[in-house]
Formats: structure tokens, C-alpha cells, sequence
């Protein structure tokens, strides 16, 4: 295991391009949590718009022929 | 990345604070592209109040969302940093940081100012208000505070300049990458808002709901 001994000085540093990074991280999280809500929503429109379809396609062919 | 690597690799260790100074790198960024970004929008909510477009609105929004993100990353860092340089966590009787904390905490309410207004234009429109006045704000709070007295927390341009080059080009390849960082991230929130905006109208046409109607629900956000 690699152990590396930091100074206090460093340990300072190091800890704030973490809270940098963690930052950033947590916003792509949510972001990726809000995108993959958006996509379940998606799918659902495309089910509803070809149930539509098949509906409208059932009540043409139920259509008396003059 | 590069601007890690640098600062890693590149970058001086300070003679006077040593390696603590690597903080500067992160910070000054952050807080230059946050408080950037607050003026930016309140470019943006002009734009808005001229066009009445509510696309100028979701723009203003999501850049003043994303520079408090970012002011929530200048406040820890230079936590962090005051901490390792002076001994202490924050200290009061330094204008730059109360200043700060002043812009920041006024910006923590754009988003209840918001909440609290249900009507979508007038939410735009006081949520514009809000940021060309606020937006105006900083810079002269800063600008005040640089010309009133010298004070112990030292201005970015004099650690730029008065040290070698690699501490300029360590800075400004920071800076940069900060920036095109927050452009990207903008990029990214106005174009899942756009389609989520896309999204609930497709939902309602084929609900078969009235198009005009607005989004159901109270919220922050403007409603394209």
C-alpha cells in the first residue's frame, strides 16, 4: 500500500483541491441524477405517443368502408 | 487538468508562505469566475427586461445558480487557506472576506426571492431586478474596499505580477480552465433545462391538457 506523508502544509492544499473536486463531482451527480429522471420521463412520453398511434390506427380500420 | 499538473510540477513554492500558497491557484479562479458569473448575470436579466425573452432569464438563472456553487467553493477554500496561513478559520476584520460573505448571503435569497413569486413573469421580472442590482453591487463593494485602505489580504493582481513567470502562466492556465469549466457546466444545466421545459409541454399536448397551461407546481426555475 502506498503510504504518502504529507506535511501539515500540504495537507492544507491537498484538502482544498478535494473540496474543489468534490464540488464539482456532487453538481455532475445531481446533474447526472436530474438527466436520468428526464430519460425515465422520455420513455414514458414514447410509450404514450405509440399507444396514441395504435389507437388512431385502430379506430381507422374500424371505420365503415361507403 | 493542465492547470493541476502545473501547478503540481510548474508552479514556485512561495518563499514567504511555502507550499500553502498552491491554494491560490484553486481559490482566486473560483472566486474570480464566481463573481464574474453574478455580473454576468445581471447582463443577462438586462437582456431579459429588454426582449422580455424567458430564454434571457433561464440564462441569467443558471449562471447566478452556478457562480453560488462556485462562491460555496471560495468560501471553503479560503477557509482552508486563512486557516494554514493565519491561524484561524475566518477572521472578521478582513474586508475581502466579510465583503464576500456579504455578496455571497445576498445571493443565497435569488432563489426563495424566486420561490415566493408564483406568477412566471413576474418572477422573471423581479428576479431581474434583483440580479442587475445585486450584479451592480459587486464590483463596487469590491472596488471600495480595494481603494479604502491596504489591507492583509493580498489582491490577486499584485501575486500574479510581483512573482516569476510561472506563477502568471500557472495562474492564468487556472483561470482559463476555471473558466471554459463554468461555461461548460452553464452549458450543460441551460440544455437539461431546455428539455425538460421541451419535455413537460410534449407531456401535457399528448395528456391532452391545454398547451398554455403553466408547468404544475411551484418552482425556482424559470418556466420556458
Amino acid at each position: 500500500m502506498l503510504v504518502v506523508a504529507l506535511s501539515s502544509g500540504e495537507k492544507y492544499v491537498a484538502a482544498a483541491y478535494v473540496v474543489f473536486l468534490a464540488l464539482v463531482l456532487a453538481y455532475l451527480g445531481i446533474m447526472a441524477a436530474k438527466l436520468s429522471r428526464l430519460e425515465r420521463e422520455v420513455v414514458a412520453l414514447a410509450e404514450l405517443a405509440e399507444r396514441g398511434d395504435a389507437l388512431n390506427e385502430d379506430s381507422v380500420a374500424k371505420e365503415p368502408v361507403a | 487538468m493542465t492547470a493541476f499538473a502545473l501547478v503540481l510540477t510548474h508552479a514556485p513554492v512561495d518563499a514567504d508562505q511555502g507550499v500553502i500558497q498552491k491554494i491560490f491557484y484553486v481559490h482566486v479562479p473560483l472566486a474570480i469566475v464566481a463573481l464574474g458569473g453574478f455580473v454576468a448575470g445581471g447582463v443577462l436579466a438586462i437582456m431579459y427586461l429588454r426582449t422580455r425573452d424567458r430564454r434571457w432569464d433561464m440564462r441569467s438563472y443558471v449562471t447566478i445558480h452556478l457562480s453560488i456553487v462556485l462562491a460555496v467553493g471560495v468560501l471553503i477554500t479560503g477557509s482552508i487557506w486563512a486557516r494554514a496561513s493565519w491561524g484561524h478559520w475566518w477572521v472578521w476584520d478582513e474586508p475581502v472576506l466579510v465583503v464576500f460573505l456579504i455578496v455571497f448571503l445576498l445571493y443565497a435569497t435569488y432563489q426563495p426571492l424566486r420561490f415566493s413569486i408564483e406568477d412566471p413573469d413576474r418572477q422573471a421580472r423581479y428576479a431581474s431586478v434583483f440580479a442587475i442590482t445585486a450584479g451592480a453591487f459587486v464590483p463596487l463593494c469590491f472596488g471600495a474596499v480595494r481603494m479604502a485602505e491596504q489591507v492583509t489580504h493580498p489582491p490577486a493582481a499584485t501575486m500574479t505580477t510581483s512573482g516569476p513567470g510561472s506563477v502568471t502562466l500557472t495562474f492564468l492556465v487556472a483561470l482559463g480552465g476555471m473558466t471554459l469549466l463554468f461555461i461548460t457546466l452553464c452549458k450543460y444545466e441551460l440544455a437539461s433545462k431546455n428539455v425538460t421545459a421541451h419535455v413537460r409541454r410534449l407531456r401535457r399536448r399528448l395528456a391532452g391538457d391545454d398547451d398554455q397551461l403553466p408547468a404544475s407546481g411551484r418552482s425556482a426555475a424559470p418556466q420556458l
